[in-house]
């Protein structure tokens, strides 16, 4: 935070007139990276220790591959002006219905996938449809995804259970070793530091996403639209079918991203990634995502997911281990962010107006 | 109605009318809910009056059970409505508000012993605290709307995250369990009248809101900051207090309705109480034919919205679906009651029936 409040301070002086000339997307994703920094440099100097090892990050990395994945397609949406709050419900249905599929019917790991697939198009294909062409509220809409989802998920089996399918145990167990990062540990052994497979499907979801938005006609009309629709209309953007999408990617999105949680817990329950939704929207907001459109970027998601899951670590490190102080920092991140962005862009907007 | 003058004049002009009148979907709905249950079995309307384990009389049957259950959402969704008109947004925190209101009532009435003999403090002191603090973090929900331009969704989503946790807090993630029976009322029968309690609060609350839109501008400057707030700003109102003010007003119905919550337990459990509430309550208000992008608002069809939404919750217990799927059927209902009343779809089949008169014109 203290950098952020130093750059409003500065305003004016050499980095605030840099800052000032950033557009809104670039200024809250500086934020994002900045702060996050802070945090894990400020982690690793006052409680070092297991900040300090590399396999503390890359284990963050573990513990979110997915929530990266629903978030970026949260952002995609909030960037089109949108919201898809069904994502939770999708994720937990797709590891239900894989670890059915795996462990009832002996089935093949690349059939569980097309599922997952399958699943999360359908709801985006659907959510879309009602949002874009029948012009309902995304809110609505999506809430009933959720529902749908959830109720689902415990149609299917109510119970959780865990998932014995050779092939995925050993496709679950895989660990890709990072090279050049490594720690000793307690015997005095070189470890190498791993990630899961999905964490390189997270990434690789983050760098096509990226690009896309960045530098792909398709992506550039996602900003179009969420910025202002009756321009967008009258660039001759097909609104309706970019609105669609969007949600059509973010359902696609949740379909991978479910299957990269089910990867990661490798069970189904009805429980799985309650209250997902709630923190890919915070995420995108921490990222630098405003849920009016037209602002926001997904490395910024990134290091959104980052940030919300270091001040996690942070707060159980220092001691405040019982469960709701996680609800309650996670609760005053977002508040901070939130504020700190609304500052932010008023003064802008002042600033814009004035000169 | 002014309806009734128009029917008068034509049958066809009436029915139009009575289509076009917000709280048509949502009596429609219930009607067909109920011809739907009628058909199916028709000891769904049967009430019973029996004696409960204390001997006192009691009424007991489904519909009182709706009355009984929906009484909470009823009175969310008149906050509710409030919200959603001046701020074109929706509260999702009320559930976790609900756990915050509950879990003061009980550290008040507790005074910090789980399982006290005696009350420690007179239950309306408690409310009164209840409804203090469930305002305040009302207002920091409309601070964070109004004065720092935050959607709604999102800065609720702060209390949404929070509110749980911030509840076990309170009590010290202990579950107080409140054995004095006078605290039971609230949520369940006063002794001799043998409609229960929740009722008569949720009329209470019905008429307080009916005065108060009726007697202030309330619902002039609601409209007005909700259709366009910066010409309600031109027009000498504060927009930014109004919209504070409905999320406060919905802090009180998030009390009032925390104290029939904990009150039918006697207890509270954080993480289930008032589950999912603010999305059936958002779901009341859209029922209601009210924009959720804001501006003018039927307080009547929200409040009948809210019972079509625990009928068809009632209507699905009984049908022996499970809680957990529950979920699942409420989405298909909700889709197929936003699709029906959809802008578009709705000028699709005007378009059909006018191609139809036209055909028969023709021929």
């Amino acid at each position: 935070m203290a950098k952020t409040d130093k750059n409003n301070a500065s305003a004016g002086k050499g980095l605030g007139v840099k800052l000032a000339g950033m557009t809104d997307t670039n200024l809250l994703l500086t934020i994002t990276i900045a702060v996050f920094f802070l945090l894990y440099i400020g982690a690793m100097i006052f409680l070092g220790s297991g900040f300090l090892k590399p396999q503390t990050f890359f284990n963050i990395l573990n513990a979110n591959a997915a929530l990266i994945i629903l978030a970026s397609g949260m952002s995609l949406v909030m960037i089109t002006g949108g919201i898809d709050i069904s994502v939770g419900g999708v994720t937990a249905l797709v590891s239900m219905c894989c670890a059915v599929y795996l462990d009832y019917k002996g089935g093949n790991v690349f059939m569980a996938v097309i599922i997952a697939l399958a699943i999360g198009l359908a709801f985006g294909a659907f959510q879309g449809f009602l949002v874009a062409y029948l012009d309902i509220q995304p809110f609505i809409v999506t809430l009933a995804g959720m529902f749908f989802a959830r109720g689902m998920t415990t149609i299917v089996n109510t119970s959780p259970f865990n998932v014995e399918n050779e092939a995925f145990v050993a496709l679950k167990m895989t660990r890709v070793n990072v090279p050049g990062m490594g720690s000793v540990n307690k015997l005095g052994k070189y470890v190498n530091a791993y990630v899961e497979i999905g964490v390189l499907v997270a990434l690789l979801v983050v760098i096509v996403m990226f690009v896309m938005l960045r530098w792909m006609k398709l992506g550039r009309n996602f900003y179009a639209v969420g910025g202002n629709k009756q321009s967008a209309l009258m660039l001759g953007i097909n609104v309706k079918r970019t609105k669609f999408l969007s949600h059509l990617i973010c359902g696609l999105l949740a379909g991978i991203g479910g299957f990269v949680y089910f990867l990661h817990v490798g069970s189904g329950s009805p429980s799985h990634a309650s209250g997902a939704e709630m923190d890919a929207i915070a995420s995108s907001i921490i990222g630098g995502t405003m849920l009016t459109g037209g602002v926001g970027n997904v490395l910024g998601t990134f290091f959104g997911v980052l940030s919300l899951s270091t001040i996690q670590n942070i707060v159980s490190s220092v001691g405040f281990d019982e469960a709701w102080w996680t609800g309650i920092t996670k609760a005053v991140m977002l508040c901070l962010f939130l504020v700190v962005q609304s500052v932010v862009m008023s003064v802008r907007k002042k600033r814009n107006s004035a000169g | 109605m002014a309806n009734s003058e128009k029917a008068k004049t034509s049958s066809a002009g009436f029915l139009k009318n009575l289509v076009r009148n917000q709280c048509f979907i949502p009596v429609a709905a219930l009607l067909l809910l109920a011809v739907f249950n009628l058909i199916a079995d028709p000891s769904f309307f049967k009430i019973t009056l029996g004696y409960n384990s204390a001997g006192n009389p009691v009424l007991s049957g489904f519909i009182i059970d709706i009355i009984n259950n929906g009484s909470e959402l009823a009175i969310l969704a008149i906050g509710m409505t409030l919200v959603t008109a001046a701020s074109g947004g929706q509260d999702i925190s009320v559930g976790a508000a609900i756990a915050i209101a509950g879990s003061v009532i009980l550290r008040v009435l507790c005074g910090g012993n789980a399982r006290p003999e005696t009350l420690q403090a007179p239950i309306i002191v408690a409310f009164l605290v209840a409804c203090v603090v469930a305002m305040l973090f009302g207002a920091f929900n409309g601070i964070l709307v109004a004065y720092f331009k935050i959607q709604p969704m999102i800065a609720t989503l702060i209390l949404y995250t929070a509110g749980r946790s911030i509840a076990a807090w309170i009590n010290n993630n202990e579950l107080p369990v409140i054995s004095d029976p006078k605290f039971a009322y609230f949520g369940g029968f006063i002794p001799g009248i043998p409609i229960p309690t929740p009722c008569f609060i949720a009329i209470a609350c019905m008429i307080v809101i009916g005065i108060v839109l009726k007697v202030t501008n309330l619902r002039l400057y609601t409209q007005a900051v909700g259709i366009n707030q910066s010409s309600s700003k031109l027009n000498g109102l504060n927009p930014e207090l109004i919209k504070v003010l409905a999320f406060v007003i919905l802090g009180l119905c998030v009390a009032v309705a925390g104290l029939i919550k904990v009150s039918r337990v006697s207890s509270i459990n954080y993480s289930v109480i008032a589950k999912d509430i603010e999305m059936d309550a958002i779901l009341a208000v859209a029922l209601g034919g009210n924009a959720l992008s804001g501006g003018k608002f039927n307080m009547a069809a929200s409040i009948i919205g809210a019972f079509v939404i625990q009928c068809l919750t009632t209507t699905l217990y009984k049908f022996g679906v499970s809680s957990t799927a529950l979920p699942a059927y409420k989405a298909v209902v909700v889709i197929l009651l936003v699709v029906v009343s959809a802008p578009t779809v709705r000028e699709y089949f005007d378009k059909i029936t006018k191609k139809m008169k036209l055909s028969k014109e023709v021929a």
